[in-house]
């Protein structure tokens, strides 16, 4: 499973006065198994991105391949690519709506058509798999647990769909520390139980560096940069001019004069104490 | 998708349309109405689409984005124009069973079908080049003598400006959780009707839990700066007639005059 955007655009609201280009001839590849971090200024187009990636916008020109099928040709079928690409939109604990949380992650396998026993096997995997209790949880309404929790079922309601492409849009806003890291291990997990293409829109540059196998850069609609964490987190100045930030971690490398793009605390720590030493 | 209901929209301009005071525009919109349904002839309609034409050219809002509006209600449309040309009774010219057009069914379809567009032009002019802000101030001191009697117009008027406030608002909130639950395979567009009324249960229970969040947070912002109804309120931009609005309200007159001779006349 690989996949392949060229030239993609999309113009909202084409030949009204609030005409607005959102992606410019935005192109790139993705590799089966990576994690892919997508980072960018607020309107920068990031959302408007990942819904082209499951045929829920339709891309104004340029095409999109998904496992070699160019999702933009005429007579796709959008079920078969949202079996495939599983999207977990900003917010998505707003979506809950069934009287109980097994019956809510239910939803999306139901819709796939699959047997009852798949179904509750999916259920209960894709609850474990985002760390919550089948037994504890399963009953209750979605709406009484916490917000985490909330969130944890929602993302669980796409996973349940074993998608070969599971899409975040920016998975950890609004949480507290503590469920920020939970949410991050669990995707991680998911990520390393199943194997799939994982992308992953996020505002903090810690988490991209930590998680990302490759970095894209996007800045009002256009491709800025892209690469690995190392080769997009060094071009600092680059970042900045387009309204990013370094990882504190690599900012605070920097500034002490450590001049490698350092990304995580343990490899700062190495690079510390051989400072020290010299 | 769902976003390209305009019917009720605002089209951001400054011409003089939409400088004119909202009150000279939303008495000039009913006075447009009663026009439509004094007239009764072909040159009548003639006059009162110039007139709108006019108005449609000095608002600088474009054609496509008006017609746009007439898109779902070209059922109702439709609906009217067979029921009136089958229905009406008269001098029959072609029948079919039980089917009968008469001479007096076709004229009276086609009317009805000319006083409608051009009743939801009329009135989708108004709030195509009024700001809903002023919209609903003009409502409020269009209503406010009747505040006298009790009539509570100001809350009236409160919970227009809260209701188009918020319509984008939702409109951006369903098409959010469509989405939403189409990524996980809901299928809206096909089946039969029951399928589609059920499909749409996911959509709607998280669109009023979000109408309910949303009403309480605007609740408890209203509270914070301490809103307490209509009384002895000042406004920050007074509303005041100036020459221009004047003139347009001579205009609107002599238009009704003309009307009203005119329908006397044939
Ligand atoms: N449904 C829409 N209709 C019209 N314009 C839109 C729509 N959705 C987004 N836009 C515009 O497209 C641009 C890109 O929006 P998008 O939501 O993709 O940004 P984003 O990078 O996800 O931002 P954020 O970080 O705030 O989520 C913005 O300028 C926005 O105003
Ligand atoms: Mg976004």
């Amino acid at each position: 499973m690989s996949i392949k955007v060229t030239k993609l655009n999309h113009i909202y609201d084409k030949g009204m006065p609030t005409e607005q280009a959102a992606l410019v001839d935005i192109s790139f590849e993705v590799n089966d198994g990576e994690i892919v971090g997508i980072i960018g200024h607020t309107g920068s187009g990031k959302s408007t991105l990942l819904q082209h990636l499951n045929g829920l916008l339709k891309a104004t020109s340029g095409s999109i391949e998904i496992g070699g099928v160019d999702i933009t040709q005429p007579g796709v079928s959008m079920v078969d690519i949202r079996k495939k690409v599983g999207l977990v939109f900003q917010y998505p604990e707003y979506q809950l709506f069934e009287v109980s949380v097994a019956k809510d992650v239910a939803y999306g396998p139901k819709n796939l058509g699959l047997t009852e026993e798949e179904i509750d096997e999916r259920v209960r995997e894709a609850i474990s798999l985002v760390g919550l209790d089948y037994d504890k949880v399963a009953d209750r309404s979605p709406f009484e647990l916490s917000g985490g929790q909330k969130r944890a079922v929602a993302i669980a309601g796409v996973v349940a769909m074993k998608p070969e492409v599971l899409i975040l849009d920016e998975p950890t806003a609004g949480l507290d520390p503590k469920t920020h890291k939970d949410v991050l291990g669990m995707i991680k997990e998911v990520h390393e139980r199943t194997g799939n293409i994982t992308i992953l829109v996020s505002h903090n540059m810690g988490d991209i560096a930590e998680m990302a196998d490759k970095v894209i850069v996007i800045d009002s609609g256009k491709l800025v940069t892209m690469g690995t964490p190392q080769e997009v987190f060094s071009k600092g100045e680059l970042l900045k001019s387009v309204g990013l930030d370094l990882p504190p971690i690599t900012e605070f490398c920097n500034e002490i004069g450590i001049n490698d793009t350092v990304l995580s605390l343990d490899e700062a720590v190495g690079k510390i104490v051989d400072l020290i030493k010299e | 998708m769902i976003r390209d209901i305009t019917l009720g929209q605002y089209y951001p301009g400054d011409s003089l349309i939409h400088k004119l005071d909202p009150r000279v525009k939303i008495i000039a919109t009913l006075l447009f109405i009663i026009e439509l349904f004094i007239v009764d002839n072909f040159i009548g309609f003639a006059i009162c689409g110039a007139v709108l034409a006019a108005v449609i050219i000095v608002s600088k809002v474009p054609l496509s984005f008006i017609m746009r509006g007439l898109k779902p209600i070209l059922f109702i449309l439709f609906f009217t124009f067979a029921l009136n040309i089958f229905m009406v009774k008269g001098e029959v010219i072609w029948s079919w069973g039980i089917l009968h057009i008469t001479k007096e069914g076709v004229r009276i379809a086609v009317f009805m079908a000319i006083r409608l567009v051009l009743l939801i032009i009329g009135s989708s002019m108004l709030t195509l080049a009024t700001k809903p802000l002023s919209l609903t101030d003009g409502i409020e001191r269009l209503l406010s003598p009747l505040a006298r009697f009790g009539f509570p117009s100001h809350e009236i008027a409160m919970m227009m400006t809260i209701a188009l406030r918020f319509i984008p608002t939702l409109l951006e909130e369903t098409d959010k959780i469509m989405k939403a639950q189409q990524a996980r395979g809901a299928d809206f567009e096909t089946g039969g009707l029951m399928k589609r009324a059920k499909a749409l249960i996911p959509v709607l229970v998280p669109l009023f839990v979000s109408a309910f969040r949303i009403a309480q947070d605007l609740a408890m912002a209203m509270e914070a700066r301490c809103y307490r109804g209509g009384d002895g309120r000042t406004r920050m931009h007074e509303m005041k007639l100036k020459k221009r609005d004047f003139i347009a309200f001579a205009l609107e007159a002599i238009f009704l005059a003309i009307v009203i001779i005119e329908a006397r006349m044939f």
